[in-house]
């Protein structure tokens, strides 16, 4: 492929930004630059995010001419370049001021004060990305940062030499501004103890949430005191095959969303062995259900037991790369992160010989870049391997051809540190806790209305009226109109709903599905046509774009819902069919799940709206 | 330190090996490749009735086998099929989804159905999905699609004001809707050269541009899908003019645009000064003048003009892709001096 690279030479902070990533240039003999390349340019198209990441934080957009000296560095078409760049919201092609403020108006903000805040801000600054390049300053809306126990969440970023991220929750327009005040330094980071995102903390009976608040979760030699690594120890002396049973026997099902189970993915992989000696471990990291951070605390809190969980699958599936890939809206989870992987593999328990054996294993951190698709497996794997986000076709599937073409095993982080437990009681003892079919148990996200939002965790089985109790009832003005579960890709219930039982087979029995357990109550006084609009708004945004159904379905959808709501006289009476029309054909025949379900929670509540409207009349008008 | 070798002929044994410049030529027929092994045949029942076809077979092409006209818009025949316009589905029995034909493969024992409400519904769907919000009056397949299918765009309600040049922006960002109006992908006709005219507002995004740029045929990378979601486009670097970017005219993007949103200028303008006659026209296959490949052209011709050339993709050579010489190097054939031209 011969590269037509047009355009200005780099600046030297663009090219710095480029070089951070991949090493110096170094001029010499030939003169194309990718001749210069140690492994041949093609196979580091997978550099291509990373490399776009040091830019926009460097830079603060993707400007020409470091994109342009990225394609030369990595032997890409600019054209190509230019079209993945252009796919990741936290990514800019245009000139934007340095500072930015995303404020998150998803739906458990919306509820939780958001809305003031956009309007404070848009009285301050002008409207959402309206600023001028030369400001110094400027503010956007944003999907759900996974915040939502601490709504209203907002991330506020300096590029620059010194770059920030840095994740505010709960804040107010002043604290943002304050924060955007002084790019130079980043704002101190309000202490957030872990009680206030895991309300259970330090209670018993906790398996996963256990260790949340008792170990400083930068410390290996607490996770080393909490029992760290005795699963790891365990797994290497029970062999692969063992580790894999196990895994079978415990019925574990990811808890990504798709409910898969867990072991036959392992086994699958496990045995590609003999025909593809490369295979990939991927945890999918990329939280970005709205109303969902389970994933995020686990990080945050104890970033250890998920790389011992990684480690102990990729050693017993025989995959030598793991790769985890985080979103990017969740910096201080990609900080720990980082950091006990740097950690991990300088005390011997990742790299090349772990545990002083002929093991091998080693994990590489990619971040997203604000795009919710990417949490759709086949499309994780092309946004790794420097291509859009676009979901790919199955079959087949990742088990056969995953990431760079290879078997690749791919789990929630969830999944994933199930499996130290499933390790050290036995996968037989495991499948005893929770339900036949659900075993385990399980991380609810409970935000919105409850007294007290937070990750809790239970044994499969408990209700939904169970759940709620556990966050002290509905909380805002106390009166249940209905309940999100699952998500925006999720289904709404009714309060004559609340005695499902939370578990996959409960929830599949009325309709709904557990998703990536959500459970957001709305009390009566919430407009909910205002959240099923955000949702239909969150779709429009967060197709990729690839297939026909979900790429205009959603925006058909989001118009049919505001011209039934803005009860425009034309079109009202058709709206219900069309959006029941525009539902069934995204879920036939979209390529990936996020067209399957983008119709779901928005059908969900019009099959209930009687009795949510009868709730809402029911109540005395605020204002 | 080692002594430096005298370069001898020795030091270049490859060139005494190497072949004569009269390359002898073996007498009798020219040898033909072994015959291919035959395929293994696959059994499966469509719309009731059983098909056999070779294993590896798409269920597009076991469709065809059993008579049925199959409406497609991404998928060609000389491209790799990307499944992204859905209009193929059908329904295979055990499947959550609906399943695209172009690209499934058959297996055995598969029950596949391909008119049935469920089917004919996705496929009505996708249809006005995108006859209301593309510009489709130069793609008369997806007409009659969409009135095979009974499909009515309108009511979606009137387009929306068109929203001009689709801004780089980030990702992730729209205006709400107003209720009233249907969003669409007008915008203004990009004409940036003397060969060929974009006109994106005609875009269904079906892919095959990009992949007849890239490496399905010329390997020039010059456009790429850009955007997300509903503003997805096909866009060069920073959106820069042809002229600026990596294309080499080669045209192989027209030849697969389903939908005229590529078109050569002359095309363009006689459809605009209303002399384009499609049905006046003849088609002369002929061999291009210009290298010794040979691809073979297809002459458009309309009052005795070249208006347009292209290459059938059944042919061997070609396989539909032409270069610049041959896709556009006609018009010295119109030069006031022929003389001077030739």
């Amino acid at each position: 492929m011969d590269l037509h690279i047009a355009g200005q030479p780099p600046e030297r902070d663009e090219r710095a930004a480029v070089d951070s990533v991949l090493g110096p240039l170094q001029l010499g003999k030939a003169e194309s630059y990718h001749l210069q390349q140690e492994r041949p340019a093609r196979s580091q198209r997978h550099l291509l995010l990373p490399v776009l990441h040091a830019i926009n934080s460097r830079i603060g957009w993707i400007s020409p001419g470091a994109l342009n000296y990225a394609c030369r560095r990595l032997n890409l078409p600019p054209a190509e370049a230019f079209g993945v760049a252009d796919f990741y919201g936290l990514f800019s092609m245009t000139p934007r001021p340095r500072v930015l403020i995303h404020v998150c108006d998803d739906i458990a903000c919306l509820t939780g004060g958001a809305p003031a805040i956009c309007e404070h801000l848009a009285g301050r600054l002008g409207p959402a990305g309206a600023a001028k390049p030369s400001d110094k300053l400027t503010w956007l809306r944003s999907p759900c940062l996974g915040l939502c126990d601490r709504a209203p969440a907002a991330l506020v970023s300096a590029a620059g030499r010194k770059s920030w991220e840095c994740a505010l929750a709960p804040t107010s327009a002043d604290a943002l501004l304050a924060a955007a005040e002084q790019p130079e330094r980043r704002p101190e980071s309000p202490a957030v103890a872990a009680s206030l995102s895991v309300p259970q903390q330090g209670q018993q009976g906790l398996h996963l949430l256990r260790r949340v608040g008792r170990l400083q979760p930068e410390s290996l030699e607490d996770h080393l005191a909490e029992g760290g690594y005795e699963a790891l120890r365990r797994a290497v002396d029970l062999g692969p095959e063992r580790v894999i049973r196990e895994v079978i026997d415990s019925r574990l099902v990811g808890r990504g969303g798709a409910a898969f189970p867990a072991g036959r993915k392992w086994e699958a992989v496990y045995r590609a062995r003999s025909s593809q000696p490369t295979r990939y471990l991927v945890c999918n990291a990329d939280e970005s259900e709205p109303g969902t951070f389970k994933d995020r605390v686990i990080m945050e809190e104890d970033p250890f037991l998920l790389i011992e969980s990684m480690t102990i699958a990729g050693l017993a599936t025989g995959c030598e790369q793991g790769f985890l890939y985080i979103r990017g809206e969740y910096p201080l989870a990609f900080e720990r992160l980082s950091h006990a992987v740097r950690q991990a593999r300088k005390q011997g328990f990742l790299g090349k010989r772990i545990l002083n054996l002929d093991l091998s294993f080693d994990i590489e951190i990619r971040r997203g870049a604000g795009a919710y698709i990417c949490g759709e497996e086949t499309a994780l794997f092309n946004s790794i391997e420097g291509y859009r986000g676009e979901p790919r076709n199955k079959p087949p599937f990742p088990t056969e051809v995953g990431l760079f073409g290879r078997p690749t095993l791919v789990n929630n982080v969830e999944t994933l540190v199930n499996v130290p437990g499933i390790v050290l009681w036995g996968g037989r003892s495991f499948a005893g806790i929770g339900t036949p079919r659900s075993t385990g148990t399980k991380l609810f996200c409970l935000s919105g209305h409850v007294a007290r939002p937070g990750v809790y965790e239970v044994p499969f089985g408990a209700s939904l009226a169970g759940l709620l109790d556990l966050a002290g009832g509905v909380a805002g003005n106390g009166r249940l109109q209905g309940v999100l579960v699952g998500g925006a890709a999720g289904t709404f219930l009714s309060p004559r709903e609340l005695d499902t039982p939370m578990t996959f087979e409960g929830t599949r029995a009325i309709g709904a599905a557990l998703g990536s357990a959500v459970v957001m109550p709305f009390d009566d006084s919430v407009d909910l046509s205002k959240i099923l609009l955000r949702i239909a708004a969150f779709f429009r945004d967060e197709s990729c774009g690839q297939c026909v159904p979900c790429r205009v379905g959603t925006v058909r959808q989001e118009e049919a819902l505001s011209r039934l709501f803005g009860g425009h006289a034309e079109g009202v009476g058709q709206a219900p069919l069309q959006l029941a029309e525009i539902g069934q054909v995204m879920s036939d025949a979209s390529i990936c799940g996020l067209g399957h379900t983008a119709s779901s929670a928005i059908q969900s509540a019009l099959a209930r709206w009687a009795e949510f409207s009868d709730l809402r009349q029911g109540s005395d008008p605020e204002d | 330190m080692e002594k430096k070798k005298p370069v001898t002929q020795d030091s270049f044994p490859f060139i005494a090996s190497a072949p004569s410049p009269t390359v002898p030529v073996p007498p009798g027929p020219i040898p033909a490749p072994p015959p291919a092994a035959p395929r293994n045949e696959v059994a499966l029942t469509i719309d009731g009735k059983t098909a056999r076809v070779p294993e590896g077979s798409t269920l597009l092409e076991a469709c065809k086998t059993q008579g049925i006209d199959t409406p497609t818009l991404c998928y060609l025949e000389n491209l790799n099929p990307v499944n992204v316009c859905r209009v193929c589905v059908v329904e295979l029995e055990g499947a959550r989804t609906l399943v695209p034909a172009c690209s499934r493969r058959v297996e055995n024992g598969m029950v596949v159905r391909t008119d049935n409400e469920r089917v004919r519904l996705s496929r009505r769907m996708v249809l006005e999905f995108l006859a209301s919000s593309v510009d489709v009056s130069t793609a008369p397949e997806l007409q009659s699609y969409l009135e095979r299918y009974g499909g009515q765009p309108e009511r979606y309600g009137p387009a929306a004001p068109a929203a001009g040049e689709p801004e780089a922006g980030p990702a992730g960002v729209h205006a709400a809707p107003d209720g009233l109006t249907a969003a669409t992908v007008a915008q203004p006709v990009k004409i940036d050269n003397d060969l060929y005219v974009r006109d994106y507002g005609k875009c269904i995004l079906c892919y095959k541009c990009v992949q007849a740029c890239g490496e399905e045929a010329q390997n020039t990378f010059a456009i790429a899908v850009a955007g997300r979601g509903f503003d997805s486009r096909i866009s060069t670097e920073f959106s820069v003019p042809l002229p600026d970017s990596a294309c080499v005219y080669c045209g192989n993007c027209i030849g697969v645009c389903p939908t005229g949103a590529l078109m050569f200028k002359s095309e363009y303008d006689m459809r605009e000064a209303g002399n384009w006659k499609e049905s006046e026209q003849q088609r002369t296959d002929t061999i291009c003048p210009y290298c010794g490949v040979g691809c073979t052209l297809t002459l458009h011709v309309q009052d005795n003009q070249i208006v347009k050339a292209t290459s059938p993709l059944d042919q061997e050579v070609t396989r539909g892709h032409l270069c610049i010489k041959g896709r556009f190097g006609w018009q010295f054939i119109r030069g006031k001096d022929k003389k001077k031209s030739s």
